[in-house]
């Protein structure tokens, strides 16, 4: 896959001595005490990141961490004090600016924390300005701009005017106005943090679901974990302008860093985070011409209470010990597994987040992980989902190891 | 008792002379002379055609701006107002007034905006501009009255150019102003879409600055009325003649004809413009729409205001 943005030892530092502050920082001095003596700011130190093509990066970070500052350094709204920000081929940092203004036009958009529309202009205007800045026909761009409109859901508001509209449907516009452009990549500063937790999450999948049809490449700012861990294939975590750690969210929440990573980590929803397939077991089952005694004998071996029966390579149903025992000992000809299976069972995608689980686990039965196919790809056992919730040490280890076997 | 002037007596006087007279007049008179150019071109047009209008005209026309951008209340004050002034015998006068007052303005506004986004572009600029506005401001008008004669001569075009100095800053502070508080959010959304500066000049700045900088051509507008009367004094014709002649002649009555002829007009063209400016600056509005709503039928633009309203 092609690397989109790349950032090489970026470095930001707000004052009138900037190369003095490196120097300090190189004899290893802290923020603090650079902006104690000099005055100056560090913005970013250190910067050092890759964003693939059509992956969503989310950078996470207190208040001042410096992640406004590095978003605006990828469109060249801030000039680096030092090192190489690559779009594509080109540098931002030390292109022209004929360059980095068609760069602008061509492949980047931004979406702004606080909205940024236009209040003279009505939606469908706000939503085409990228369009008339590249010089497109009134008509054509009111065309765009109402397509863009419609993929947020606003198409009804286009000859309204931004002041008429919430705070959550602003931050559309805010979407739209991006997207009109048909850009390469989004950069996304901490665009729902003015909304309230509803919205917020309406939004959340809604970006989710968009990104699934348009494929963009993002980098997306947001101080709130859940946010992060929900939205990034690959999440940085920002401190005083510094990556702390970068990784994707299973990495973060399984093995945090340092104690500021896990501090974060400590409070967030794992049911979120992992999937039915981090929590699987492997699929142990038997084929449906089993007998009774193969198939109890097997789930003694393994201390299960129930197993899945297959037939050939797809799921016949499930059998549990109970039902099997009682066979077994109520002496019937058949006693093959076929006679007490239960074709009805729970069973979930590779990818379903844990929490949807919850109410699937609660019929007692092992919970069907499947693929695309239809396959068995493992078993959620009811304990074995709780075990991966809870927050300690040997649980977080299990759970490291289980997401490696499901990898493998 | 001393005084530091018995040390030194400084020929202030003599230096301004000897500027103006030995330096300026002689090296400068083509320039000053090719300045008039412009004006005088624009006057005597304006002029022209508002002398050659028929009063009804010009006054139906005026109250039905009127109507427009402000209300009946000030439609009906225009109206009668105007009569009025017809009526005892100032109307060509005002006329003259009138079209020397939109020259200022005119001419305040080409100078004035450009000037006033120059100067929010750059700190260097607004730091050398901003003292001589001050300065500008705090002269007293009958002061340059002088050099403006000796560099310009008499007559209508020097009264117009006084009033344009006395007239010129307001539009450039409040277009400098207006310009600077556009939100810096905007600024920014406009350039990370690959704006040039002249994209962003004209489709966020100017029309987002647009109220402010109609309260400073409102403003400009209110100190060319007032310099009339003293641009009478280097010769420019109007009602400022009318009043400056009363007053030589102790003629109270042909005095206060005139004052009451230039108070009539201050306020009619005040509540035009400061209504232009406030819809012009509110969100729905650029200069082009208001323009435009001034010929529409008035019950089009009810029921847009509504429809957005809703
Ligand atoms: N223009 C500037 N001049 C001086 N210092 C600045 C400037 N912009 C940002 N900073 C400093 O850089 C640091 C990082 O700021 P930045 O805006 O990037 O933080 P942030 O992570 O985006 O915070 P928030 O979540 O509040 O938006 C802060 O300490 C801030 O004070
Ligand atoms: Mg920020």
């Amino acid at each position: 896959m092609k690397t989109k943005v790349k950032a090489r030892a970026v470095y930001k530092v707000f004052g009138e001595a900037p190369q003095d502050a490196l120097k300090r920082l190189e004899r290893g001095e802290t923020k603090e005490k650079i902006l104690e003596e000099t005055g100056q700011v560090l913005g970013v130190q250190d910067a050092n990141f890759d964003v693939e093509e059509g992956h969503i990066f989310v950078v996470m970070g207190l208040s001042g961490s410096g992640k406004s500052t590095l978003v605006r350094m990828l469109n060249g709204l801030i000039k680096p004090t030092s090192g190489q920000i690559l779009i594509d081929e080109d540098d931002v940092a030390s292109c022209s600016p004929e360059r980095l203004r068609k760069i602008r036009r061509d492949k980047i958009a931004m979406v702004f924390q606080h909205f940024a529309l236009f209040p003279h202009r009505t939606i469908a205007e706000n939503a085409a300005y990228g369009l008339k800045i590249k010089g497109m026909g009134a008509a054509e761009r009111r065309k765009k701009a109402l397509a863009a409109l419609d993929q947020v859901g606003l198409a009804a508001w286009a000859d309204s005017y931004p002041s008429e509209l919430s705070g959550g449907m602003q931050q559309r516009v805010g979407l739209a106005r991006g997207l009109a452009t048909d850009p390469q990549i989004l950069l996304m500063d901490e665009p729902f943090s003015a909304l309230d937790p509803l919205i917020r999450r309406e939004m959340q999948d809604e970006l989710i679901k968009l990104q699934k049809t348009l494929k963009k490449t993002i980098v997306f700012i947001t101080h709130d974990l859940n946010e992060a861990l929900t939205l990034g294939d690959r999440i940085a975590i920002m401190k005083d302008g510094r990556f702390v750690q970068v990784g994707t969210a299973q990495e973060i929440v399984a093995n945090p860093a340092d104690e500021y990573v896990s501090a974060f980590v400590a409070d967030i929803d794992r049911g979120r985070v992992f999937t039915a397939g981090h929590a699987a077991t492997e699929p142990a089952a038997v084929q449906l011409s089993a007998t009774a005694e193969e198939a109890l004998r097997v789930m003694e071996e393994l201390n299960r209470n129930a197993l899945y029966v297959l037939d050939g390579e797809k799921i016949a149903g499930v059998v549990t010990y109970q039902d099997l025992s009682a066979s077994a000992r109520g002496d019937r000809d058949e006693t093959g597994v076929a006679s007490v299976l239960t074709t009805e069972y729970p069973r979930a995608a590779e990818e379903t987040p844990l929490h949807e689980l919850y109410g699937l686990a609660s019929s007692g039965l092992p919970v069907a992980v499947v693929n695309g196919e239809g396959r068995l790809k493992g078993v959620v056992e009811p304990e074995s989902l709780f075990a991966q919730l809870s927050t300690d040490e040997h649980s977080t280890d299990n759970a490291h190891n289980t997401s490696a076997k499901a990898a493998s | 008792m001393f005084s530091p002037s018995d040390l030194l007596l400084i020929p202030f006087d003599e230096w301004v002379n000897s500027l103006v007279r030995d330096f300026l007049v002689p090296n400068f008179r083509p320039l000053f002379r090719a300045m008039q150019v412009p004006v005088t071109a624009v006057l005597n047009a304006l002029e022209a055609f508002f002398q050659f209008v028929p009063m009804l005209v010009t006054t139906a026309v005026l109250a039905l701006v009127a109507w427009r951008t402000v209300g009946r209340g000030l439609a009906i004050f225009t109206l009668l107002a105007l009569f009025f002034i017809d009526m005892i015998g100032l109307w060509p006068e005002t006329m003259t007034t009138l079209s020397m007052i939109v020259t200022s303005v005119f001419f305040c506004t080409i100078i004035g905006v450009p000037l006033g986004i120059l100067a929010a572009g750059s700190d260097r600029v607004w730091a050398i501009t901003r003292p001589i506005l001050d300065i500008m401001q705090t002269i007293p008008s009958f002061v340059y009255l002088v050099p403006i004669v000796m560099l310009f001569g008499v007559g209508m075009v020097p009264g117009i150019i006084a009033t344009i100095i006395f007239a010129l800053p307001p539009i450039i502070r409040l277009t400098n102003l207006g310009i600077r508080n556009v939100r810096g959010d905007l600024i920014e959304a406009a350039e990370a879409f690959g704006s040039t500066r002249w994209q962003m000049l004209w489709d966020v700045q100017f029309p987002l600055a647009l109220r402010t900088i109609m309260a400073g051509l409102n403003q400009t507008l209110m100190l060319s009325l007032s310099m009339v009367v003293i641009a009478a004094l280097i010769g420019a014709g109007g009602l400022g003649l009318t009043v400056y002649t009363g007053l030589g002649r102790l003629d109270v009555g042909g005095a206060t004809a005139g004052g009451v002829g230039i108070v009539l007009l201050a306020i009619i063209l005040d509540r035009i413009t400061q209504a232009l400016g406030e819809k012009s600056g509110g969100r729905t509005q650029s200069l082009r729409q208001t323009l435009v709503s001034l010929f529409r039928p008035r019950a089009a633009t009810v029921d847009e205001a509504n429809k957005t309203g809703s």
